[in-house]
């Protein structure tokens, strides 16, 4: 009884032993293993739309014709293994490459229609909206309320101070932040805690009203309870801006976004609804790497 | 784009896990299918002794059932299993309570066993539908966990066809028993017993088909529950031909 092996069963042919024979794990992987990018990487109201899209640095391809949309009000994760070129195909959205000497963008990228690497795009307005929240929290070393003050006044968004007192506090409050500094705004950003020093970046991008948000790796300096207050003010912040994160942690894409893109190699491989993408993935290398079956490349 | 090694995990400890998931889950597939071969034979000998290492076995196969769980639960928790892996999860918890209730028929199948041993009429009516139907549905339980081991969903669709077709020797065999009691009321208990057996039979039937469904989810990602055959058929040939 202990051994089933020992028994056998009944069949048409006669007895037939009970060890089965094992299909290899490796069977159950996803099965495209196209070049092109697979999955649903456009969509009907795009708010930035990405149409063979290469990126060289110094001569070296870091991002290989890709072409996705991102719609309005979403939240897009972008994953993959280090080097793939998610980062910088993340800092082409609002020209940050552009600081990078020997960095060439080619292809199309538009923002709302508006090509943003045209000829007469001043990249100011673009990267108010356009804004970009870092690895590391970086906040000036200022206080927190000029922190928060600082876009908003070269922009020139208000013109009394109790407007600009207005922009502060609803920023700090949409970064879920206000009633921890609401009686400290004159201290030092650089004196909070590393959570609070982000979500201080936060709501200084949102002071000045963008329309995308781009987060690289917002949560890698955090802690889990820093990180999953982040993580809730995403949730909260994608019903008034479109949200493009970058992360390593799978886990923060599969609990944020709506929709996943996974690069490789600087190719964008697959793009689906992030359900899809954890549970049934269309590319075999998609799997590989949420399944923890791919190494460094 | 380049061939890549996909076969191992990173983690070799990650790889080892789920491999012992799935061999356990087969272990103890084998130890049901023993379980409703000896209750099967139990029946038909009228052998009180055999019937009574049945329900003795229902232990073994419950504790079975409690340790999956909680090897799945540490899986989970540990690991945060995604796609192949995470399905392969999911399936394990839910054929492993399919294989406990098949364990629990095969335990009332003993029982009606030992009580019709006290007919002592091994080979009066009923017991043909018996033979009939558990060797067919004992067929079918091999065949899912067949399977199973091999993720193959042909063979998953053939044991959810066979699933119809023991539905419908199950009414025709109810058919000949309600034939039987109304010909001999003298016989009325004792069919009983059989009827009782008979329709654990037919749900052993119905677990072996849901394992066949969790096959289909496994290696294509398709919850096919509460679909019917006719478009589970068509849904996969248009995935074939992908």
């Amino acid at each position: 009884m202990n051994d089933p092996g020992s028994k056998s069963q009944p069949t048409a042919e006669g007895e037939l032993p009970r060890v089965r024979q094992l299909a290899s794990l490796s069977g159950l992987r996803a099965r495209s293993t196209s070049p092109q990018t697979v999955g649903a990487p456009f969509v009907d109201q795009a708010k930035f739309s990405l149409r063979g899209v290469n990126v060289h640095y110094d001569g070296k391809q870091a991002v290989c014709n890709v072409s996705m949309d991102i719609a309005a009000n979403e939240v897009i994760a972008m994953i993959g293994p280090s080097g793939c070129g998610k980062s910088t195909l993340l800092r082409c959205l609002n020209r940050m490459n552009d600081t990078i000497e020997d960095c060439r963008v080619e292809g199309r990228l538009e923002l709302d229609g508006e090509d943003i690497y045209g000829p007469r795009l001043d990249v100011v307005p673009l990267r108010a909206r356009v804004g970009m929240v870092f690895q590391s929290p970086n906040p000036f070393p200022k206080s927190i309320y000029q922190n928060v003050a600082y876009g908003p006044s070269i922009h020139g968004l208000a013109r009394r101070r109790s407007e600009m007192d207005e922009i502060v506090e609803t920023s700090l409050r949409r970064a879920g932040l206000w009633r921890e500094v609401k009686d400290r705004l004159n201290q030092a950003g650089t004196s909070l805690s590393g959570g609070q020093q982000q979500r201080l970046c936060i709501a200084r991008t949102i002071a000045v009203s963008p329309e995308v948000i781009l987060m690289d790796e917002p949560c890698s300096a955090l802690d889990p309870i820093a990180t999953a207050n982040i993580e809730d003010l995403i949730a909260e912040l994608s019903d008034n801006f479109t949200i493009a994160i970058v992360t390593h942690s799978m886990q923060q894409a599969a609990r944020v976004s709506s929709r996943t893109a996974y690069f490789h190699q600087g190719n964008l491989i697959e793009v689906n609804d992030t359900r899809k993408v954890f549970t049934t993935p269309d590319h075999e290398l998609t799997e590989a790497y949420i399944t923890g079956r791919l190494g460094q490349v | 784009m380049d061939n890549m090694h996909l076969d191992q995990h990173i983690s070799q400890q990650y790889n080892a896990d789920l491999e012992h998931l799935r061999s356990a889950l087969l272990e103890m597939g084998g130890l049901v299918e023993d379980q409703l071969s000896d209750a099967i034979e139990a029946l038909q000998a009228a052998d009180r002794s055999m019937a009574e290492k049945v329900l003795q076995a229902e232990q073994t196969v419950n504790m079975r059932e409690v340790t999956l769980d909680a090897e799945c639960t540490d899986v989970i928790a540990r690991r945060h299993p995604a796609a192949s892996d995470l399905r392969l999860v999911m399936i394990v918890i839910k054929a492993v309570r399919d294989l406990e209730r098949v364990g629990d028929e095969s335990s009332k199948i003993a029982r009606m066993a030992i009580e019709l041993s006290e007919h002592k009429q091994p080979d009066s009516e009923g017991y043909i539908e018996i033979r009939h139907l558990s060797s067919n549905v004992q067929k079918m339980l091999y065949a899912a966990l067949d399977a199973f081991a091999r993720f193959d969903v042909r063979a998953a669709i053939k044991v959810m066809r066979d699933d119809r077709y023991i539905d419908r020797e199950y009414k025709s065999a109810m058919r000949e028993m309600v034939t039987q009691m109304m010909e001999d009321p003298r016989s009325i208990s004792r069919v009983l017993h059989v009827m009782w057996a008979l329709r654990s039979l037919e749900r052993v039937g119905d677990h072996a088909r849901n394992i066949a469904e969790h096959v289909i989810y496994l290696v294509r990602g398709t919850d096919v529950r509460h679909v019917s055959l006719e478009e589970i058929e068509q849904h996969l040939d248009e995935f074939d031909q992908d």
